[in-house]
């Protein structure tokens, strides 16, 4: 049989930003895919040179648009390590909500995406219509719906009253009604299942060997999950990794469902127990000589930064590894023997955050 | 088979959608639209500028003006957290798009000169605060003028 190539992207309808697939193709199926990529890269690394510690927050918040209060987290994370910095419970737990409140809502505009991916319109709109109240709570505690800007070295910038706390939860009351009630067609509608089963399966020793990250790797039965560290406020919530075992899209999205519900717990759990006190701690001084790597799970999966201070206001290195960067891997070993027509729902099954990886 | 329900639903009630620039929703108290400045309470001190991440406020101080470009102000807030006087606020909604790019300088009156100065000629810092004042009027006047420019 001859090989075709075809080319798959930058621009394609399925993909939100930029990636090149070059697909060889053998009548209708897929034989190999190899990527290419460097359409957005912002060199936000480099920055790190011009601005000071505190200005960075912002650019690393701008890493990702949509877990951008996670990537701040991570950042103030790093610093106050290197600065040995300890914050307050209530800061951490404060950092606790808006990041699952993130989780939650780049997993609601994931699910939409998916589901238009392979064609099922309403759906799309049904979860991003519960995606908006997860935005409002954003705009309403911190003042922005996306770039919440919340983080600052040493704490957080806002803080939650009781009253907010109690509409917070009566929304998310809503919210976990208006999700589930989707749960029966994204898990067991045939048309779904049709497309997502068996579709893009990625087995658990390749998943592990090749290093994938988050959902991915949880959809292919790995319980890593990078909350189990007890990071921040985590070590205080009670929490399991969430594993399917089929290794396929619909795994990856179930994960992703389950996931987005889990959030939701979590966020009770945490205003739950929302201790007394500051909410931020003073920081002088600039961050000593020394390195820093740390870890944490966003809503891709495991985000790793390293930091390298050398005592002036700016750092000597910054260093983001994104967990899209990590998925690729795995994507390319769930193309080969794949239908054409499956492709865009594998390469979304991903959660593909180029942005993010480009930096 | 299974959505069926929830659209039946949806087509029973009413659209999820406001009817957008007819219909706004009003807005949350702790939004961070547009940043505004109060130049009678700034001091001057360029702290805002010195946090700003974006450096997009200039603060001159002996000629008493304080500038933005608002295009390029990504409303983090840090500036308003620096405020000594606490002279920066937020506006609840956000910036009308403009055609053209401007820069919003605001008129105020500088600090005046430290006590040895003012010690030397002890009258005249009087007829200075005067014309001070004098000129401080028509500033008042031009920099609402610069914000319907804007608008």
């Amino acid at each position: 049989m001859a090989t075709t190539v075809i080319p798959f992207g930058p621009q394609h309808p399925v993909l939100p930003e930029p990636v090149h697939l070059t697909l060889k193709v053998e009548d209708e199926i897929v034989k190999e895919a190899i990527p290419a990529l460097g359409y957005v890269h912002r060199g936000l690394e480099k920055l790190a040179d011009i601005r000071d510690y505190h200005q960075m927050i912002t650019v690393c918040e701008r890493v990702c648009g949509i877990c951008s209060m996670i990537h701040g987290t991570v950042y103030s994370q790093s610093i106050e390590e290197l600065m040995d910095i300890e914050i307050t419970d209530r800061a951490k737990i404060l950092r606790v909500i808006w990041s699952e409140l993130h989780r939650m809502h780049s997993h609601l505009l994931w699910l939409g995406l998916f589901a238009d991916a392979f064609g099922f319109e309403a759906l799309f709109m049904q979860f991003w219509k519960v995606r908006e109240r997860i935005m409002d709570i954003n705009e309403a505690t911190a003042g922005s719906r996306v770039i919440v800007s919340v983080n600052v070295i040493g704490g957080v910038r806002a803080d939650l009253s009781p009253d907010q706390c109690r509409w917070i939860l009566s929304e998310l009351d809503v919210a976990e009604k208006e999700i589930q009630e989707m749960q029966a067609t994204i898990m067991e509608d045939y048309t779904v299942k049709h497309r997502t089963c068996e579709v893009g399966v990625l087995t658990y020793d390749q998943a592990y060997e090749l290093g994938a990250a988050g959902p991915t790797l949880r959809g292919s039965g790995v319980a890593s999950d990078m909350r189990m560290l007890g990071y921040g406020g985590y070590a205080d919530l009670d929490f399991e990794p969430i594993i399917e075992t089929s290794g396929d899209c619909w795994a990856r999205s179930t994960v992703r469902f389950r996931e987005t519900l889990q959030s939701i717990d979590l966020v009770r759990q945490a205003i739950s127990k929302l201790p007394e006190g500051d909410i931020a701690v003073k920081v002088k001084g600039n961050p000593p000589e020394g390195e820093v790597y740390q870890r944490v799970e966003q809503p891709r999966g495991e985000c790793v930064y390293y930091i390298r201070g050398n005592g002036t206001k700016h750092l000597d290195r910054l260093r983001i590894r994104t967990p899209t960067f990590a998925n690729i891997p795995p994507l390319l070993a769930m193309m080969p023997e794949c239908e054409l027509a499956d492709v865009p729902v594998i390469i979304l099954s991903i959660d593909p955050c180029i942005s993010c990886t480009e930096r | 088979m299974l959505f069926t329900p929830t659209v039946v639903k949806n087509l029973l009630k009413k659209p999820a959608t406001r009817k957008y620039p007819f219909e706004v929703r009003e807005p949350f108290e702790k939004y961070r639209g547009e940043l505004i400045i109060d130049i009678e309470k700034c001091i001057f001190c360029g702290m805002c500028a010195r946090k700003c991440p974006c450096q997009c406020i200039t603060v001159d101080k002996t000629a008493g003006t304080w500038a933005c470009d608002p295009h390029e102000c990504i409303t983090c807030g840090y500036c308003v957290d620096a405020c000594p006087t606490k002279c920066l606020t937020f506006k609840d909604v956000h910036r009308k798009p403009m055609l053209e790019k401007t820069t919003w300088v605001e008129q105020g009156t500088p600090p005046k000169p430290k006590k040895k100065a003012a010690a030397k000629k002890a009258d005249a810092p009087a007829k200075e605060a005067k014309a001070e004042k004098a000129e401080e009027k028509p500033a008042k006047k031009a920099a609402p003028k610069k914000k319907a420019e804007k608008k």
